[in-house]
């Protein structure tokens, strides 16, 4: 769905691409035994490979080729079983050795492609370019001090994947739908906790503008855009800066811009202003990286259900509309949920149960799903008490309010409560006498054919038993009381 | 090809190494003499022939994912010229 | 009793003390001696004789229990591109000021582990580029063979490079051995110059892990010493697989020490005619001459072979070593450790650039800017890509000729030890001192020198010995026929007088 802007000069459209840096998520870095987890006091989790050292040697961790490979398999990639770990040599403060270990020429995943989920129901194939291994840099702070900038290299040589798309993508809101699916995508296989808070998962957002049909324009690279939110706001701001510079009669400089989230603006980069020049070659310290297929197909037999494999059977097997599948699957632990509530029991109910009442709460209290105060297996519990003809559904609802507030079964609730549906033939027999002595004008209009008035008479009883009365019995007795 | 001032500044820039503009010229010469020299090399027909990387014949090794490094902040700070409350690598003030 | 300690091979030494005819504090002592007299060589940049002493100490109660080890009791001098832990680290560069690494190399920590001593880091061409030593920030090292008049040297030679503080030394009886590393010629070429035996082995035979790189898919250590079976022990102590560098090979270290024979019967020696180049004085053909009819007397057969891209070997390793060495030397830049040079108000582009242009030496900053071009957008496939095709033809050369030879024997170096100052005006007739070692070095492949004889004007000329990949056994075996036949006895005038 091309989201086209209008300037002075005609409509516009706007090409994405995207780079995602996923972090892998391992517990030592790509090249060093140092700690790759989060947190940790200045450059306290640094090895002297990290830092730069002289004589110090890189050694690959093969658990994140494992995480690269798994991932390949997650965008529909081609898995190449050699590649290359080139230098891409630059000076920079957080930068320890003057150059980066990346893959330039032979990545390890070549191409793939990832199906976006747009609201309408209908799916968007977005190209891969490919995924490469790299390492991630230190951090630089520069409000610590007035002259100088302090460097951290704890994250310095933390694996990274640089998933690339290709500029398939038209709209802030099909950009922002990528990176929710390639997040939901790398959880799943949990090779990146898809954190973009912490890091885990940063965007570089290319952006380009053209007259519909027209060839690709020059495009700007947006750095540091670090959420979903951020994604849409820097597309949109910086389509609207290069159409109006365009339509000026000015022309678009490649170059890189920073996305600044306080001003919801991008602004170019002087410390990238330099001629791009990184100089690849082969690390002559690694030799090629040769995979064995064999462990390509045991790690490929070994991958879990992924969000598309899953929605299309909620929607074969559990008949979930195509909405409600997305909405279960693009968080696993949604989808988890949902299942465990839904095993054994009628799949639509659970799902009703699940979308409506509980995601409406935890979205209400801004709450994650592995917060959720009721578990799945007590949500299942409560839709079993309403199968069971315990509590009516209209129960069930103020039910499931008290199990969310104060942490308890359905049973122990309805017990507490006294909510258990009356279905005692016997009781409602007299609740129903009752409200027929009660209410003769209702009864005289119902024996003068207004079928109406029966239903005043069955709230009668309902009000009478605060709710708790069976109302097909209610119903099934009061029909044959009247005709009696 | 001649490497000219402009060149051997725009290298030694990429290089991050200052070059005064006196010295453009005997450097630019030198290079020139050497780049003449290693220049030989069009004479060899490498057509289909495989860039050789390395001499080494052996099978990229692999690491086990542990933690087995760092945790020595004080030890990699011992030899920088700023060293931060002993806590960071400190450089001249690096504007984004 | 002191001077004959210094005199002593390394293998002599060690039955020595394995007889208890003198102990290791003794021998170190005499070596400490020794270095204090070496001074005016100006070979070590640090000397740690307390290491030494400590270290010596430890060997006389390991041989008092009978714990001692390959080497145990002798005396070495590390090259200055080794880390050593705690002590001073240069790689003969001013860039370096101050750097004290943390840790110790693989190959030093083997060594000590063998129960070697470190007498103290000697000097080296600045990251061990250079084949004169004369690029070392702390000064020119004197070739002891050079003229002495008891006081002072009347005539400076170069003792080689880059390894030339480590062939000074040993030749100067004040070390038993040393490190070396070698990337086109480093260690054989200053152990020519100087009259001793170097080997540099297999790439992948011995760890890089905490030598300070200069060219990393050629750099290899290697020992040097006063002879082929010292080398041989030295490097059996030195090799073995590191997990700690991924181009180290997992294969067994053989022990060379008890194979080594000089008998050459069945063995086919190879003569690359491509190596009889011109310009090369006329004793220097005369001597590689001698010694194929030295290793045919002990049996070898000696074939003409040919290597046909030999003269594309030096620049192509002009290519690809600067190439090399432009990025692993990047992370010289004053934020980490040694040399910072700020400029008042300025930006980190400026610090970054005022450290390296005052922190690194001239030839340094050449084969920095020389490697950068290469790999530059534009030039890299026309130099880079070029120079990698044309190394796997070399490579290629010499897996053919081995298919039908055991080893190869030509010259060392195109000539002896030249003045101090000589060659500096033109790097490349400079570069041409390695036109017989870099090919081997290209192809990864095991090579030695070893002394053949003096030449006219009395310095000594090394014989060059290549090998097959991982077959440091035949080269050892046909370096020592060569050492054999060759009884090289003639002393350094630095000891003479
Ligand atoms: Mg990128
Ligand atoms: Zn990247």
């Amino acid at each position: 769905m091309s989201q086209l802007i209008t300037g002075k000069t005609g409509e516009w459209e706007i090409v994405i691409g995207l780079e995602v840096h996923a972090q892998v998520t391992s517990q030592s870095k790509l090249f060093s035994g140092a700690s790759a987890t989060y947190g940790g006091t200045p450059n306290s989790q640094v090895s002297f490979v990290d830092a730069g050292f002289p004589g110090m040697l890189p050694v690959i961790n093969q658990y994140c080729i494992e995480q690269a490979i798994k991932t390949g398999f997650g965008l529909n990639a081609q898995i190449n079983l050699n590649s290359v770990f080139d230098r891409k040599n630059y000076f920079y403060a957080d930068l320890p050795n003057g150059y980066q270990i990346s893959q330039f020429k032979q990545p390890i995943v070549g191409e793939g492609y990832m199906l976006v989920d747009m609201p309408d129901g209908t799916t968007k194939r977005v190209g891969i370019e490919r995924l490469h291994l790299e390492q991630d840099a230190g951090k630089s702070q520069h409000d610590q001090d007035p002259h100088r900038s302090f460097i951290d290299l704890n994250r310095a040589g933390v694996a990274l994947m640089e998933i690339v798309s290709k500029p398939d993508l038209r709209s802030a809101e099909e950009a922002a739908l990528y990176v929710k699916k390639l997040r939901a995508i790398v959880r799943y296989l949990g090779t990146c906790d898809g954190n973009m808070e912490e890091g885990s998962l940063r965007c570089d957002v290319n952006v380009s503008v053209r007259k519909p049909g027209a060839e690709l324009g020059t495009r700007c690279e947006i750095k540091n855009v670090n959420s979903v939110r951020f994604i849409s706001q820097a597309v949109e701001y910086e389509a609207r800066r290069q159409i109006e510079i365009i339509e000026g009669g000015g022309t678009i400089k490649q170059e890189t811009r920073l996305f600044d989230a306080n001003k919801g603006e991008t602004r170019s980069m002087r410390s990238k202003e330099d001629a791009h020049d990184y100089r690849y070659f082969p690390d002559p310290d690694l030799l090629p990286l040769e995979i064995d297929e064999a462990w390509v197909n045991e790690i490929k037999s070994t991958l879990p259900e992924l969000p598309d494999a899953k929605k299309a059977r909620f929607i074969e097997e559990h008949k979930l509309s195509a909405y409600d599948a997305d909405v279960l699957v693009m968080e696993k632990a949604k989808a988890d949920y949902y299942e465990a509530v839904a095993k054994g029991r009628d799949a639509k109910v659970a799902a009703n149960w699940v979308i409506t009442e509980l995601f409406g709460l935890l979205n209400k209290a801004g709450k994650e799903i592995e917060d959720s105060p009721v578990s799945a297996a007590r949500l299942g519990g409560l839709i079993d008490r309403i199968a069971d003809n315990t509590i009516s559904n209209r129960l069930a609802k103020d039910v499931f309010a008290v199990m969310w507030e104060e942490g308890k079964d359905a049973d122990t609730v309805i017990a507490e409560k006294g909510l258990k549906q009356l279905t005692d033939t016997g009781a409602i027999e007299k609740l129903v006498e009752a409200a027929i002595e009660a209410n003769p004008a209702a009864i005289a209009e119902f024996r003068s054919g207004k079928e109406r008035a029966l239903g005043f008479i069955v709230g009668q009883v309902m009000k009478q038993s605060q709710g708790k009365a069976n109302p097909a019995m209610v119903n099934e007795i009061l029909a044959k009381k009247l005709s009696a | 090809m001649t490497i000219d001032r402009a060149t051997v500044q725009k290298i030694a820039n990429l290089a991050r190494i200052e070059v005064p503009a006196n010295e453009e010229e005997a450097l630019a010469s030198q290079l020139n003499g050497i780049f003449k020299f290693i220049e030989q090399l069009n004479e060899v027909d490498t057509k289909g022939v495989t860039p050789m990387t390395t001499a080494a014949k052996v099978k990229l090794p692999y690491r086990k994912d542990v933690v087995s490094d760092g945790g020595y902040a004080a030890d990699l700070l011992a030899n920088a010229p700023d060293a931060a409350n002993d806590e960071y690598f400190a450089v001249p003030k690096v504007i984004e | 009793m002191t001077t004959q300690l210094t005199h002593l091979t390394i293998a002599e030494a060690l039955e020595g003390l394995k007889a208890k005819k003198f102990s290791a504090t003794e021998l170190t002592e005499a070596h400490i001696a020794a270095m204090a007299k070496a001074k005016p060589l100006n070979a070590f940049i640090t000397e740690t004789p307390e290491i030494a002493r400590a270290q010596a100490k430890a060997s006389d109660a390991r041989y008092a229990k009978g714990e001692a080890g390959l080497l145990d009791g002798i005396p070495l001098a590390i090259k200055d591109l080794y880390c050593t832990k705690d002590v001073l680290t240069t790689a003969s560069s001013h860039i370096l000021d101050g750097f004290k690494p943390k840790y110790e190399s693989t190959v030093t920590t083997n060594l000590w582990k063998a129960g070697a001593n470190m007498l103290g880091k000697v000097a080296l061409d600045e990251f061990a580029m250079g084949s004169s030593t004369t690029t070392n920030y702390y000064g020119n090292v004197i070739n002891p063979w050079s003229k002495w008049n008891g006081k002072e040297f009347t005539e400076k030679l170069v003792p080689g490079g880059s390894s030339g503080g480590s062939s000074a030394v040993i030749a100067a009886r004040c070390a038993m051995g040393a490190t070396g590393t070698d990337t086109g010629g480093s260690i054989r070429q200053p152990a020519s110059f100087t009259g001793i035996s170097g080997i540099k082995p297999t790439y992948g035979r011995c760890s890089r892990w905490g030598i300070i790189a200069f060219a990393s898919s050629l750099d290899q250590a290697g020992p040097m010493a006063r002879s082929v079976k010292d080398c041989a022990l030295m490097l059996q102590a030195m090799a073995g697989h590191d997990p700690k560098d991924s181009t180290s090979v997992d294969v067994a270290v053989p022990d060379w020490v008890k194979k080594l024979a000089p008998q050459m019967k069945g063995k086919r020696i190879g003569i690359p005619k491509e190596y009889r180049v011109d310009g090369i004085p006329k004793e220097i053909d005369d001597m590689w001459m001698k010694a194929a009819e030295w290793l045919k007397a002990a049996g070898a057969e000696i074939v003409e072979v040919s290597l046909p891209h030999t003269k594309y070997a030096v620049p192509t390793y002009y290519i690809i070593a600067p190439a090399e060495c432009s990025s692993n030397l990047a992370r010289y830049d004053g934020v980490k450790y040694g040399l910072r040079e700020e400029v008042e108000g300025g930006s980190l582009a400026d610090m970054y650039k005022a450290t390296r242009r005052a922190g690194f030496g001239k030839e340094v900053r050449r084969r920095i800017l020389v490697g950068t071009y290469v790999l530059s957008a534009g030039y890299y496939d026309a130099y880079y890509t070029k120079a990698l095709c044309v190394r796997a033809k070399i490579a290629e050369d010499f897996r053919k000729v081995f298919e039908s030879v055991d080893a190869l024997l030509t010259p060392t170096a195109p000539s002896t030890a030249f003045v101090i100052g000589a060659n500096e005006d033109d790097p490349v007739k400079m570069y041409l001192n390695d036109i017989f070692t870099i090919p081997a070095s290209l192809a990864g492949l095991p090579c030695m020198s070893v002394p053949g004889g003096l030449a006219a004007d009395s310095l000594p000329l090394g014989l060059h010995v290549i090998g097959k990949p991982f077959d440091e056994q035949t080269v050892l075996d046909v370096s020592l026929a060569l050492e054999e036949a060759a009884k090289f006895t003639a002393m350094p005038h630095f000891l003479a007088a």
